[in-house]
């Protein structure tokens, strides 16, 4: 087909100049309101998630430390039961729902595209419904708790507790629902990132090409499709016992309040992996950069990342020893539970090993990451312990498993989230953060939180239950209590230092350039922050670690339209280049459906009519969205390479 | 001291053993972890041009060293493996013969213990206290009323939930006398925090004597303050709730206080039992364990100060 009938293309022809113009013109998102609402940049979109997802970090940060100064002496009376259940139940649910999962899919949504040297996400403006329905089931959480019905059964929400019998009011409701909205908007990013991995590398990144941060989204991604249902079904479940009189968790009319624990859980404990996983590929990448020398082991790297994603569905039961499942069952989890750090083991020792042969710079990215071997393989070998029946017994439900979880979840994904942060900030804004701040921040935040959590692994084994509101005097436990709170209050200090460096660096930064650390991957191949279509020419990828081999120059692959938003599919395996695809434009329904689907959601709190009346407007919504606006034009044909 | 470490009870005496292992097996791994680190960050190389990059070397060391770690791994997590399911089965086969055979039933949030005996009547009722003679093997059928609790007393062994819908059960065996506190380690609501017990292991007299004292009825008050509270008792909303043998108060809905003067400590832990404690207890339930189901009673200064006199006779 001819340029004429079809536009022009990208080639020899055009003058980098023109090339440019016609790009910007193509993809322009707009400006104003109605652009704000209506853009499907992954970009932009991705940033609206960090901010949202560091807002809920903010807050949930602020409610552990009203815990620990609740905690901090013995039968204080600062906070009472009722508002201290909430502050447990926000925090835990905060923590992993809006802020972990959601940060992770806000990274893969930036990235993934620029890694994969690609013009867009898969699915454009699910991505933007997705974002909208994360922003609304946010919302609506946090105004529940403002107006003090915020939920107090838990995180985990534990049958018969949450339901109808134990919990009047809407509370739980409003935690169930929540589940519901962040849920759906992970599932839908699952799909973008799947489909983005698999059909839109860069022509030539095989599979054995992609980087692990590529590979660890691409399984979180799977685990999320897997986990996340089974946790919308009880949830749903729980709901229709509140709402329409179901009896699913009602021990007395023929139900199961453990079918809860297992449908919790078998979501519950993938989600863990959920938010570790993504961690791992940013060690990866951080690691390579900053130590000059590829992964040591690749190959087993893939192996291992894959190996946590289907192991991470076999260990849900130790979470529930205690419950008295049969015994024999039981040790299976166990011996799953252990064999789980292999994968991790082996890990560690090829970050390490890369380390040992490369020339490492410990800037504050580096230094987050030995933070988080340190941190981190304490939390692991703790949890080796807790996978153990018998010892189980004992630490279960105590101060131990509080000190185990956030050394996995603090030292396995936040130190790692800084370190990304410190690495890729540059790419998102086009100035580098402070090193000197970076330095102090590290520090802080490594002291603090050994002061606060270490303590912790004594308070479970002197019998320190969790989610206590108060405790009395003479248990031997005051003393680590107030360390804690000393140790809470330096992460404090260390996360204001963060937000200053975050937003100071805006303007004051340093200019980054395209490649300030000289890294291998290629969204370091454009300018910094990219332009909305991200590469002004599809990169060619020849080799593992495009950047380092080819300089000067990065091959290119030309033939892609300038004057129609298009990008190129390639093929799963071997990227191959296979068809173009049009890319969709700038809509504002995947909004208005957002929000068709929120009002849905939350009137079906009230009233379970909601669901037959409030699919209505969705449908509709959704109905315009997917109306076929003419002709995409033919997309079949193959791109000059 | 309430503590996992002091195992008072031979299942606690086991997951000691087992915690031994463990913490030598996993601290090893973690200083040999903390010294490949250490050594790879102080023998890094210089670097003399920023942008140069390592390429592939020789890895034949380091991949050696990858198996040789791996198969460390894997022989550190077999031994924990096969130490904790030895464990597991000592656990199971100790206290196989039990001599005393309790039901505990939780409830929001105070734990119901009845002494099951084939003699309906030598068998007892109780709340938030336990006595066990030194070294009997006790069995104990754990039961909920409302929500999932959990049974647990660290000294003697680990913890076992109390389900709605489900029995489930816990040996005890413990070897030592002394007063250990128990406590819910699992979420139940408002008032979690205050539902302890108290385990009171003794010589095998002192539980007899103590048995044979809840197997009768407390004498009937003889001073006039305490008859008032009697009266009281029986005529307000007290024994809507409270059963007290040998009265005809015997609702369940709330702890059988036939013997409530004897006890260690009131409101399931959170108070020490004296008259003073006893009394702000019945007055205002709800500035002590707010959400408590146990309501406030409007009752005259005068009468409170019988009801605390009536109820200090139950011994």
């Amino acid at each position: 087909m001819s340029a004429s009938s079809e536009g022009i293309h990208d080639g020899e022809w055009l003058s980098e100049g023109e090339t440019r113009a016609r790009l910007d013109r193509t993809w322009d998102q707009g400006r104003g309101l109605y652009a704000f609402f209506a853009t499907v940049d992954h970009k932009r979109v991705a940033k609206r998630y960090f901010v949202t997802a560091f807002v809920f970090f903010f807050l949930a940060g602020i409610l552990a430390l009203l815990m620990r100064l609740q905690l901090a002496r013995p039968d204080n009376g600062l906070i009472g039961p009722d508002m201290y259940n909430q502050i447990f139940t926000m925090h835990g649910s905060t923590m992993m729902f809006l802020f972990a999962v959601p940060i992770m899919e806000g990274l893969a949504v930036y990235f993934v595209p620029l890694m994969c040297g690609t013009r867009a996400i898969a699915f454009p403006r699910l991505n933007s419904f997705s974002y909208w329905v994360y922003l609304f089931g946010g919302l609506m959480l946090w105004v529940a708790f403002a107006l003090n019905i915020g939920p107090d059964a838990g995180w985990f929400a534990y049958t018969p507790l949450s339901g109808p019998g134990y919990s009047p009011g809407k509370r739980v409701d409003f935690w169930a629902q929540m589940i519901t909205f962040t849920e759906l908007s992970g599932l839908a990013v699952a799909i973008e990132i799947i489909a983005t991995i698999f059909k839109q590398r860069a022509p030539g990144m095989a599979l054995n090409r992609m980087p692990l941060f590529l590979w660890s989204m691409l399984v979180m991604s799977f685990m999320i499709l897997f986990a996340m249902p089974s946790v919308m079904l009880a949830s749903t479940m729980l709901i229709m016992d509140r709402l329409v009189g179901t009896h699913f968790f009602n021990a007395a009319e023929g139900g199961d309040a453990l079918l809860w624990q297992h449908l919790f859980w078998f979501f519950g404990h993938p989600e863990v992996y959920i938010i570790f996983i993504p961690a791992l590929g940013i060690v990866s990448s951080v690691v390579s950069t900053f130590t000059r020398r590829p992964i040591f082991g690749y190959p087993v790297m893939v192996l291992a990342l894959i190996a946590i994603g289907f192991l991470g569905f076999g260990l849900w039961v130790h979470h529930m020893f205690a419950t008295g499942l049969p015994r024999l069952g039981s040790s299976f989890y166990t011996a799953a539970s252990m064999v789980i750090a292999i994968p991790s083991g082996i890990q560690i020792y090829c970050w390490i090993a890369t380390m040992w042969q490369g020339k490492p710079r410990f800037a504050t990215p580096l230094l987050f990451v030995v933070g988080f071997i340190v941190i981190f393989v304490l939390g692991g070998l703790t949890g080796v312990m807790l996978a153990s029946v018998p010892m189980d017994l004992q630490l279960h439900d105590t101060y131990f498993v509080i000190a185990h979880f956030h050394y996995v979840l603090v030292g396995g994904a936040v130190f790692p989230l800084v370190a990304g942060a410190y690495y890729w900030y540059p790419k998102v804004t086009g100035r580098l953060m402070n090193e000197r701040l970076g330095r102090w921040n590290f520090w802080t935040f490594f002291i603090g939180f050994n002061l606060a959590f270490f303590p912790m692994h004594y308070l479970g084994l002197a019998g320190m239950p969790r989610r206590v509101y108060t405790y009395s005097d003479g248990l031997g436990w005051n003393g680590l209590n107030l360390l804690a709170f000393a140790g809470v209050l330096l992460i404090g200090i260390s996360v204001l230092l963060l937000i200053i460096n975050l937003v100071r660096s805006r303007k004051h930064g340093a200019l980054a350039g395209a490649n300030p650390w000289n890294a291998p991957s290629l969204e370091w191949a454009t300018s910094s922050p990219p332009p909305t279509y991200n590469f002004r020419h599809i990169p060619l990828v020849t080799s593992d670690n495009p950047l380092w081999e080819h300089r000067e120059q990065l091959p290119v692959m030309r033939g892609l339209s300038v004057d129609k938003r298009e990008l190129v599919l390639t093929t799963v395996l071997d990227a191959k280049p296979d068809i173009r695809e049009p890319v969709a434009k700038p809509s504002i329904w995947p909004f208005i459906s957002a929000i068709a689907v929120g009002v849905m959601f939350i009137a079906s709190i009230f009233t379970p009519w909601a669901v037959v009346f409030g699919a209505i407007p969705p449908a509709i919504a959704i109905t315009i969205w997917f109306w076929p606006k003419g002709d995409p034009g033919p997309a079949d044909e193959d791109p000059e390479p | 001291m309430h503590s996992i470490g002091e195992a008072m009870g031979v299942h606690a005496q086991h997951i000691d053993a087992l915690w031994h292992a463990m913490l030598w097996v996993c601290g090893i791994m973690y200083v040999l972890v903390l010294g490949f680190l250490g050594l790879a960050i102080l023998r890094r190389g210089r670097r003399r041009d920023e942008r140069e990059v390592v390429h592939a070397q020789d890895e034949r060391g380091l991949s050696m060293t990858l198996v040789a770690w791996t198969g460390l791994i894997v022989a550190g997590l077999f031994g924990l493996t096969l130490f904790s399911y030895f464990t597991d089965r000592a656990l199971v086969q100790a206290a196989s013969q039990p001599q005393i055979n309790l039901k505990i039933t939780g409830y929001q949030w105070w734990w119901q213990v009845e002494y099951v005996d084939p003699d309906p009547s030598r068998s007892v009722k109780t709340a938030n206290e336990i006595h066990l003679p030194v070294g009997a093997q006790v069995s104990a059928t754990l039961a909920s009323q409302d929500v999932i609790h959990s049974f647990w007393v660290p000294n003697l062994h680990g913890k076992q939930d109390l389900i709605p819908g489900r029995d489930n059960d816990i040996r005890l065996q413990p070897t030592q006398a002394g007063t250990y506190l128990g406590i819910c380690a699992e979420f139940c609501g408002l008032q979690h925090s205050k539902m302890h017990l108290d385990v009171i292991v003794e010589s095998q007299e002192a539980y007899n004597a103590w048995y044979e004292r809840q197997l009768q009825s407390a004498p009937p008050p003889t001073e006039p303050l305490a008859q008032r509270g009697q009266q009281v008792f029986m005529s307000s909303a007290c024994n809507m709730c409270h059963a007290i043998s040998g009265t005809d108060a015997s609702a369940s809905v709330g702890p059988d206080l036939s013997h409530v003067a004897s006890r260690r400590s009131l409101a399931a832990g959170a108070l020490p039992n004296d008259a003073d404690s006893l009394f702000a207890w019945i007055s205002n339930p709800q500035a002590i364990k707010p959400g408590s189901r146990m309501p406030i009673v409007p009752l005259s200064e005068h009468d409170l100060e019988a009801l605390t006199a009536y109820l200090r006779t139950l011994q």
